[in-house]
């Protein structure tokens, strides 16, 4: 089923769909956040459905023993509540035990969980006072009926903003997990700037949260944080609007739009940034000549949709034949929609079936889809890439726009370099 | 409530799938919520299926719950129907759904759907897993299908020898075959080729590559060969007992089990037995089990862990045909957990039972095996504990589906399983001479070759630094001093010189170094055998 509706002036069509969705939910974001704070363990109150999710999207089995785990419901959980949350302590303890090292433990909610109603707040408050001192206990929902695939890391980010210390420094926060190495640089390019204190929410050590206040300029990494972002803004901190760091146009702007609100003169942020923007642009140069002139369609997936489409549109030249969104936040992608060409044809929500039949019948040169649409696309003869692979990746800011032109690019230079003639 | 880090099995909605996947034809309605479509990168990824599981999806949301999910589940079905005109439809839900209680199977009953097959599936998700899943549903469609062919009660049952009369050849089913099954596709290639040696035909397949069409044949073939019994257990049984189809069970996995499923199958079937000799003929697992360079697997010690059917079978082979010594056996395949049992007993072992695979790592390093027989979680156990290791069973990686035949069931099976369990382990020539040079670096575990040889000093510290990781053995070589004011006597030398070109510098190497400890200046022919003691005690 679908409905149309307005954008903006820009964008009078938006597709609205309903029907099925072939979306991760929630707790994939686990897979990336587990990765980013290695003090923290991720605990799934849900059933083996969950269990298997996450495992099966983390690439089935890693080597050492998980930093998340999952709190399979049995039918004794389900004939009683209190019953269940007895059995979620002595779980808790008996992790804790084995798990020494683990400073923080998220509590995550799934579909089973929410539809039992199975208070992870109260347990949270519970564990809190038994555990005091020793580990923090958080919850969040990553269940697929609450949230979709990235937003499972909003949800997480939002349950430790009311732990984040008050202060009235100034200070710009980042939001959103980023590789180490890039995190590293981007801090390093904002102190050129001439702001000294940045901070990043999540940190890397659970317990080491940054403070938040009025001195507080909050920039997104990410465009999937919405809650996270209303938060933070409650307790005091000014949001930046501005495009998201994908590739050189998006990285600049997201970084000048930083530094003005520091009052940083534009001088400056020309003389520290200028030279980035000149070599990120040769680096995309050669998969520009590649992608250039293609037709691209983004299925609705990663919430990254519409950066990623104004990016390969504006600095890789390919044409857009549709944008898929999970959900559109306008709010935060306010900056992107005015990036993209006008009368895009941006979809939110989805249908899938009626979303492949467009995708047949525009045969665009390269799909953005997940993991269980890429190979029977490819075997219909269309290019695909995994948008999975966007959110482990390091993609962000103009150091980075090379390598992020290059994964689009190889899909296609690799269909290109195969022969069986 | 239970904690799990890694699972062997899915949910069953999961094994439910496989069936559908497997199948032309079905095309299954799963009222699950938002995130379940995650399943369906299992096949396209895992299996590299080049078309989406014939699967879909309510994905209700939190809105949704508000409302009327069951008219979702109807939108659903008759979309579904609609677009995809399968010949026989399930209907099911998972864990989410289950607790929301809108009885899928139900409301499709009650629709008008052009008189296609429906069968409801009630998959309990919070007590069973997916190879339950997986037979129950192979089982109820199935019986479905066969519902207006079942004979009226106190019929005469077939005789599995009627082809006789009939003249034609015998002919029989190959049930439990199924995607995300352990090499199931080069299985079937393999025994419908063993079974054509023998005059028998197969009838029908199923699940893989069935249509609803080829499950109502199942009662015009003279016997069931119950290939899977997780997947195919249940539904064997029934049709044993509802049309009176005999079941062969004995799956033919490894020399014995393969020459004893022939015996049972031509025994029942009024045929020859075949001719002696022909696993010596058909296969090379017994002759190269023989040769004297297998001398060295004797009384190996394996772990063995999988599902019951693979776990089973590896026992055997094991234990009778590689000369190996089995020191633990288990399943996560609860279903079967009596069969398991029965053959670990057999054994003078007690199995492991268990779908945690930390119990099972924590009863690999008791056991301290040579070999580690497992899934892909017992690979990377037996990786921790520095145990080389085969992998033997499910749960399915994509390692798992590889390009070539290599099936696991037949003499082709046989041979396949000798080759991928022997090499992990290393060769009778090698070991001897590792066992004499075993503290040359040479020899430690990730040495470097000659190619690599610029960056070698840097690799042993590497290795040292790595938690867990084995200490490296390197200083052995680092430590040893040049070659100083040591005499090699004319009968050290003429000894030395007998000693293969490829290992004489590093006998000269050894030799030197136990010298020098023991403050010997002259090394004759008695040093070298002295030194040949030492390295190899």
């Amino acid at each position: 089923m679908g409905a149309t509706s307005v954008v903006d002036d820009r964008h009078p069509e938006l597709l609205k769909e309903s029907g099925q969705r072939e979306v991760f939910c929630g707790l994939t974001s686990i897979v990336w956040l587990h990765r980013r704070m290695p003090d923290a363990f991720f605990l799934v109150v849900g059933s083996r459905t969950c269990a298997h999710l996450v495992q099966s999207a983390a690439g089935v089995m890693i080597f050492a023993e998980p930093r998340f785990g999952t709190a399979i419901l049995g039918e004794r959980d389900l004939a009683g509540l209190a019953d269940a949350n007895e059995e979620l302590d002595r779980l808790v303890k008996d992790l804790l035990e084995r798990r020494p090292e683990i400073r923080t433990l998220f509590l995550v909610g799934s579909c089973p969980s929410e539809v039992i109603k199975l208070d992870l707040a109260k347990a949270a408050d519970r564990l809190n006072t038994q555990l005091r001192g020793r580990v923090m206990v958080l919850n969040y929902s990553g269940s697929g009926i609450e949230t979709t695939f990235t937003q499972g890391e909003d949800q997480a980010l939002l349950a430790m903003v009311p732990l984040m210390p008050a202060s009235d420094v100034d200070q710009l926060l980042i939001v959103g997990t980023l590789a180490d190495a890039v995190e590293d640089r981007l801090v390093q390019l904002f102190g050129r700037l001439g702001i000294p204190v940045v901070t990043s929410l999540p940190p890397r050590r659970s317990t080491e949260l940054p403070p938040i206040g009025p001195g507080t300029r909050v920039l997104l990494a990410q465009p999937f944080l919405s809650a996270t972002a209303r938060a933070l803004v409650s307790r005091g901190g000014r949001l930046i609007s501005a495009p998201y760091p994908f590739g050189v146009e998006g990285s600049r702007a997201w970084m000048a739009a930083g530094a003005e609100a520091f009052g940083v003169a534009p001088a400056q942020v020309a003389e520290v940034l200028d030279p980035l923007v000149e070599r990120g642009r040769r680096a995309i140069a050669p998969h520009r000549e590649l992608l250039a002139g293609k037709r691209l369609f983004l299925l609705p997936d990663s919430q990254l949709e519409l950066s990623l489409g104004r990016f390969l549109h504006r600095e890789c030249g390919m044409e857009l034949v549709e944008v898929g969104t999970p959900y559109l936040d306008r709010q935060l992608l306010d900056a992107e929609l005015a990036l993209l060409p006008e009368g895009t044809r941006i979809s939110e929500g989805q249908d899938v079936e009626r979303q492949l039949e467009r995708v047949r019948a525009a045969r665009p040169d390269l799909v953005v889809c997940g993991l269980g649409l890429a190979n029977p696309l490819e075997a219909e003869g269309i290019a695909t890439k995994w948008s999975i692979e966007l959110v482990f990746s390091p993609i962000h800011g103009c150091d980075q726009a090379g390598d992020l032109a290059e994964l689009f690019a190889r899909s296609l230079r690799r269909r290109a370099a195969l022969s069986f003639a | 409530m239970e904690l799990t880090l890694w699972t062997y099995e899915g949910p069953p909605h999961v094994g439910a799938m496989r069936i559908a996947t497997s199948m032309e034809g079905v095309h299954y309605v799963l009222h699950a919520p938002q995130g379940d479509t995650y399943a369906d990168l299992l096949f396209t990824m895992i299996e590299r299926r080049d078309r989406r599981p014939p699967v879909t999806y309510t994905t209700f949301q939190a809105r949704d719950l508000g409302g009327d999910t069951a008219e979702l589940v109807k939108r659903s079905i008759s979309e579904a129907v609609a677009r995809f005109q399968p010949e026989a439809l399930l209907v099911g839900e998972s864990c989410t759904a289950e607790l929301i209680q809108d009885q899928p199977g139900a409301l499709a009953g009650g629709m008008d759907l052009g008189g296609i097959p429906v069968v409801s599936l009630e998959l309990p998700a919070y007590s069973k897993k997916e190879n339950w899943g997986a037979a129950e549903t192979l089982y109820q469609l199935v019986r479905g299908l066969l519902k207006a062919q079942l004979p009226s009660p106190g019929f005469e049952k077939p005789s599995p020898q009627r082809w006789q009369q009939e003249g034609r050849r015998p002919r029989v089913n190959l049930l439990g075959p199924s995607l995300l099954g352990f090499r199931c596709r080069d299985d079937v290639r393999e025994v419908t080729r063993l079974l054509d040696e023998h005059g028998i035909d197969v009838a029908v397949v199923a699940p893989l590559g069935a249509r609803p069409a080829d499950l109502m044949r199942i009662p015009s073939a003279d016997a069931n060969v119950c290939l899977y019994p997780e997947v195919a257990g249940p539904l064997c049984s029934w049709l044993e007992r509802s049309f009176g189809m005999a079941t062969v069970r004995t799956v033919p996995i490894g020399i014995g089990a393969t020459t004893a499923f022939l015996e049972e199958i031509c025994g029942l079937l009024g045929l020859e037995p075949p001719a002696a000799g022909e696993a010596d003929r058909r296969s090379r697992l017994p002759w190269y089990s023989r040769s004297v360079d297998s001398t060295y697997l004797t009384g190996k010690r394996v772990f063995i862990f999988g599902d019951a059917t693979h776990a089973i079978a590896a026992a055997r082979i094991a234990s009778q045909e590689l000369g190996f010594q089995v020191v633990g056996l288990g399943t996560y395949s609860r279903e079967l957990a009596r069969e398991v049992r029965a053959v670990a007993q057999e054994l003078g072992l007690e199995a492991l039972i268990s779908d945690d695979y930390l119990a099972v790592e924590a009863a690999m390093a008791e056991a301290a095996p040579e070999l580690v027989l497992g899934t892909q979680m017992e690979r990377h156990s037996a990786k921790r504990l520095g145990i080389p290791c085969a992998v033997i069973s499910t749960p399915l990686h994509v390692q798992d589906v590889p390009a070539r035949t290599s099936p696991q069931m037949g003499w082709e099976g046989a041979n396949v399983i000798f080759d991928t369990w022997v090499h992990p382990l290393m060769m009778g020539l090698e070991e001897h001479l590792i066992g004499m040079f075993r503290h040359d670096f040479e020899f430690v575990d990730g040495h470097l070759s000659h190619l690599e040889g610029a960056s070698a000093p840097s690799r042993p510290a590497e290795a040292e630094q790595q938690p867990g990781g084995q200490p490296a053995a390197a200083p052995m070589a680092t430590a040893l001093p040049g070659n100083g004011a040591l005499v090699w006597s004319p009968d050290g030398e003429a000894e030395l010189a007998k000693i293969p070109f490829f290992v004489r510098g590093k006998v000269r190497k050894n030799t030197e170094a136990y010298a020098r400890e023991r403050g010997l200046a002259l090394i004759d022919s008695e040093a070298l055998y002295e030194a040949k003691a030492h390295f190899s005690s």
